[in-house]
C-alpha cells in the first residue's frame, strides 16, 4: 500500500481529537440535563473511526450503532448539526426527534445510528445489494460492537452477505464489553475475526487505537469489496474509556485494566506523539488545531442552543398522517 | 405499612420464590453483577451463584428460547427482556413456540415462563427505547399478560406469574421503579385476572393500567374539584382480564374512560372500549371515550414526547365530555 500523505496523517489527528471534544462536550451537556435520554460516548475508540472513514469515499455509505457519534463526525457530518439533534432541536440531522442513537444523513452516506444492538447489521445486506446492482464501485462499511455479534441478526447477515458476494466491510469494534458483559465472558470464541472463517470471509484484526493500522486493514477491504471478491470483518481490539453511559460507574470493571488501557490505548495521546516524532506536527501546531475544534465544538453548542425547538402544532399535524 | 420501591418489590418477589422452589431461575442480560438495567436483581448473583442467576450475551431470541427449554424439562425460569421493544428479536420464541406449545401438544408440554420486561415513554429514549407493545401479546391465544402499577401489585402478581404454569408477559413500566407503596412483610399473593379499584367512583369509571393508573389519579383528584366522581379502575392483568368487574363498575356509574400510553389504532383500550360497547350497552348514559397515545414513534424532543403520550389534562378533559360539561 502506498505511504501515507502528512495530510493524511494530520486529517487522522483532526479526525480524533474532533471526536474527543465532541464527545467531552456532550457528556458535560448530558450532566447538566440538556442532552438527556441515552447517551453513549465513543471516548477511547476515535482511531476506528478516523481510520475506517479515511479508507471509503464520501459516496460510500456507513452503518453505525447505539455509540455512533465518531462514525458521523469521521463521515463529514457537521458538528452544527449533529450537537442540534442532541439538544432535540428542530436544526438537528434528524429535526429532533431521533437524538444521539439515530443520527442519519442520506448526503453523508450515513445510513443510521441504531438503538437496536445488532440492528445495523442485516441493513447492511440491503445497502451491500444496492452497491453491488448499481455497480458504481460503492462499498458499505457497517460498525457494530462486541455484543452485537451474538446476535442471530450477524450470522445471519454475514452468511448472506457472502453466499450473494456484496461489498460490505463489517468493523466490529470489540471494547471489550457489552454494558456490563465482558465479551471474555459471552464470545464463544477468543476472537470475533475468527467467526469469519465461518463465513468463507477474510477475518482481520487490528489495534483500534492506531488509526494508520485500522485504515490500512480497512483499504485492503475495501479494494477487496470493489473488485467483486465480497465481504470481509474487521475485529479492531479498543476499549471503552467511560462506562457504558455517563451514568454508568461501571464497577464490573477492573480499575487496573481501565488505567492500563487509558494510559497506554489512548488515541489521542499516541498519535499526537507519533505525528511529535515524525516531525509532522510540532506542540504549537498541535496546539493551535485543538484550539481550533475546541471553537468549533464550542460553536456548535451556541448553534444547537440559538435554534429553535420543534413546532408541537406542526407535529400535531404530522402525526395525522402516520 | 413499610413502603417500599417498585424495584424492591420485584426483588423480594424474586428471592421469595427462589428460596421456595430451587427450580425457580432468572435468566437475561446484565441481570449479573450490574443486577439489572434498572437494578431490580441487585446482589442477586451474590446470594445465588451463577447457575440461578444467568447472565447471558445480547441474544433475545436465545434468552427466551433458553426460557422455554428449561420450562418445558420442568424449571420455572424467569426470562428478561430488558426493554419490550426488543421482544422483536425474541418474537417466534415467544409467539410460535412458547405461547403455543402448551395447545398445540395436546397438553403435553407445560411451558411456566415468565417473560419479564418494560416498556412505556417519558425518559427521552426515543422511538426504538419507548415503546408500549402491549397489545401485541395481548392479541396472541396462550400468553397472560401483566402490567402492574403499584408495588403491592407487582410482588404479588410476580410471584403469582412465576408459580403459574404458563407462559406470562409480565410487563413493567420504566417510569415507576423508584416509586414507593405500602407492602406489606407477610407473604401474598395476587390472583391473575382481578382488578383493583384504585378509587371508589360513582359518576365515570376511568379504566387505565401501569403507569397511567397514576395519571387517572391525579385527574381523578381534580375531576372532584368539578363535583365529579370518578373511578379508577386498574385491570392489573390484561389477560386474563376481569370483565365481570370493569362491567359492573360500568353498570354503577354508566360511563367509562378507557386509558392506555400505547398508540390507539389496534390498542388494548379500543378492544376494552368495544368489549364494554357490546356487553353494557344498555348501561352507557355516554358513549365511550378513548384516552391514548398518540399515533407516532416516540420522539426524542422532550416536549414533542410529553404531547405524543396522554396526561391528567387529556383524561380530565375526556372525563368532562362523557360527563357532558
Ligand atoms: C437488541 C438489543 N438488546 C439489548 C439492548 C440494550 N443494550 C444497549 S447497548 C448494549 C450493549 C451493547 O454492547 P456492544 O454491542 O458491545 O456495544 P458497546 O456498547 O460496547 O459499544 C445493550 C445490551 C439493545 N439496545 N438492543
Amino acid at each position: 500500500m502506498a505511504e501515507l500523505t502528512r495530510e493524511q496523517k494530520v486529517e487522522f489527528l483532526k479526525t480524533i481529537i474532533t471526536i474527543r471534544r465532541f464527545e467531552e462536550k456532550t457528556i458535560q451537556l448530558y450532566q447538566v440535563a440538556k442532552i438527556w435520554g441515552y447517551l453513549h460516548p465513543y471516548v477511547g475508540e476515535e482511531a476506528i473511526a478516523a481510520g475506517t472513514c479515511a479508507a471509503i469515499k464520501k459516496s460510500d455509505y456507513i452503518i453505525s450503532t447505539h455509540r455512533g457519534h465518531g462514525h458521523s463526525i469521521a463521515k463529514g457530518a457537521d458538528l452544527n448539526r449533529m450537537m442540534a439533534e442532541l439538544l432535540g432541536k428542530s436544526t438537528g440531522y434528524c429535526k429532533g426527534r431521533g437524538g444521539s442513537m439515530h443520527i442519519a444523513d442520506t448526503e453523508l452516506g450515513m445510513l443510521g445510528a441504531n438503538g437496536i444492538v445488532g440492528g445495523g447489521i442485516p441493513i447492511s445486506v440491503g445497502a451491500g445489494f444496492s452497491c453491488k446492482m448499481e455497480a458504481q464501485g460503492r462499498v458499505t462499511v457497517c460498525f457494530f460492537s462486541d455484543g452485537a455479534a451474538n446476535n442471530g441478526v450477524f450470522h445471519e447477515a454475514l452468511n448472506m452477505a457472502s453466499v450473494f458476494t456484496l461489498p460490505v466491510i463489517y468493523v466490529c469494534e470489540n471494547n471489550m464489553y457489552a454494558i456490563s458483559m465482558s465479551a471474555c465472558e459471552s464470545i464463544s470464541c477468543k476472537d470475533i475475526a475468527n467467526r469469519a472463517s465461518s463465513y468463507d470471509m477474510p477475518g482481520v484484526i487490528v489495534d483500534g487505537s492506531d488509526p494508520e493500522a485500522v485504515y490500512g486493514v480497512v483499504s485492503s477491504a475495501v479494494a477487496r469489496a470493489r473488485s467483486g471478491k465480497g465481504p470481509s470483518l474487521i475485529e479492531a481490539k479498543t476499549y471503552r474509556f467511560g462506562g457504558h453511559h455517563p451514568n454508568d460507574p461501571a464497577e464490573y470493571r477492573d480499575k487496573k485494566e481501565v488505567e492500563y488501557y487509558k494510559s497506554e490505548k489512548d488515541p489521542v495521546i499516541n498519535y499526537k506523539k507519533k505525528l511529535i516524532d515524525e516531525k509532522i506536527l510540532n506542540e504549537e501546531e498541535i496546539k493551535m488545531m485543538e484550539e481550533k475544534i475546541k471553537k468549533a465544538v464550542e460553536d456548535s453548542v451556541r448553534f444547537a442552543e440559538e435554534s429553535p425547538e420543534p413546532q408541537l402544532e406542526r407535529f400535531l399535524e404530522e402525526v395525522k398522517s402516520i | 405499612m413499610r413502603e417500599i420501591e417498585y424495584r424492591e418489590a420485584i426483588r423480594e418477589a424474586v428471592i421469595e420464590e427462589m428460596n421456595m422452589d430451587p427450580k425457580v431461575f432468572l435468566i437475561g442480560e446484565d441481570i449479573g453483577k450490574y443486577g439489572g438495567a434498572f437494578r431490580a436483581y441487585k446482589g442477586l448473583l451474590d446470594m445465588y451463584g451463577e447457575d440461578r442467576v444467568i447472565n447471558t450475551p445480547i441474544s433475545e431470541g436465545a434468552i427466551i428460547g433458553a426460557g422455554m427449554g428449561a420450562a418445558i424439562t420442568g424449571y420455572r425460569p424467569v426470562s428478561e427482556l430488558m426493554f419490550i421493544d426488543f421482544s422483536t428479536l425474541a418474537m417466534d420464541q415467544i409467539v410460535n413456540q412458547a405461547a403455543k406449545i402448551r395447545y398445540m401438544t395436546g397438553d403435553n408440554l407445560r411451558c411456566p415462563l415468565v417473560i419479564r420486561t418494560q416498556g412505556g415513554a417519558g425518559r427521552g429514549v426515543a422511538a426504538q427505547h419507548s415503546q408500549s407493545l402491549e397489545a401485541w401479546f395481548y392479541h396472541v391465544p396462550g400468553l397472560k399478560v401483566v402490567m402492574p402499577a403499584t408495588p403491592y401489585d407487582v410482588k404479588g402478581l410476580l410471584k403469582t406469574a412465576i408459580r403459574d404454569d404458563n407462559v406470562v408477559m409480565f410487563i413493567e413500566h420504566k417510569m415507576i421503579y423508584l416509586l414507593k407503596g405500602p407492602v406489606p412483610e407477610e407473604e401474598y399473593t395476587i390472583p391473575f385476572g382481578v382488578a383493583d379499584i384504585k378509587r371508589q367512583g360513582t359518576d365515570v369509571t376511568i379504566f387505565a393500567y401501569s403507569n397511567m393508573v397514576y395519571k387517572s389519579l391525579e385527574a381523578a383528584a381534580e375531576l372532584e374539584n368539578y363535583g365529579i366522581s370518578a373511578e379508577v379502575f386498574d385491570p392489573r392483568t390484561l389477560v386474563p382480564l376481569d370483565e365481570d368487574a370493569l362491567i359492573a363498575s360500568v353498570k354503577k356509574t354508566g360511563r367509562l374512560v378507557v386509558v392506555t400510553e400505547a398508540c390507539e389504532r389496534g390498542s388494548v383500550a379500543s378492544d376494552v372500549a368495544a368489549k364494554v360497547s357490546l356487553k353494557a350497552f344498555d348501561w352507557l348514559d355516554s358513549p365511550v371515550k378513548i384516552v391514548a397515545g398518540l399515533n407516532t414513534p416516540i420522539p426524542y424532543n422532550s416536549t414533542l414526547e410529553q404531547a405524543s403520550i396522554p396526561h391528567k389534562a387529556d383524561i380530565v378533559n375526556a372525563v368532562k365530555e362523557v360527563m357532558g360539561i
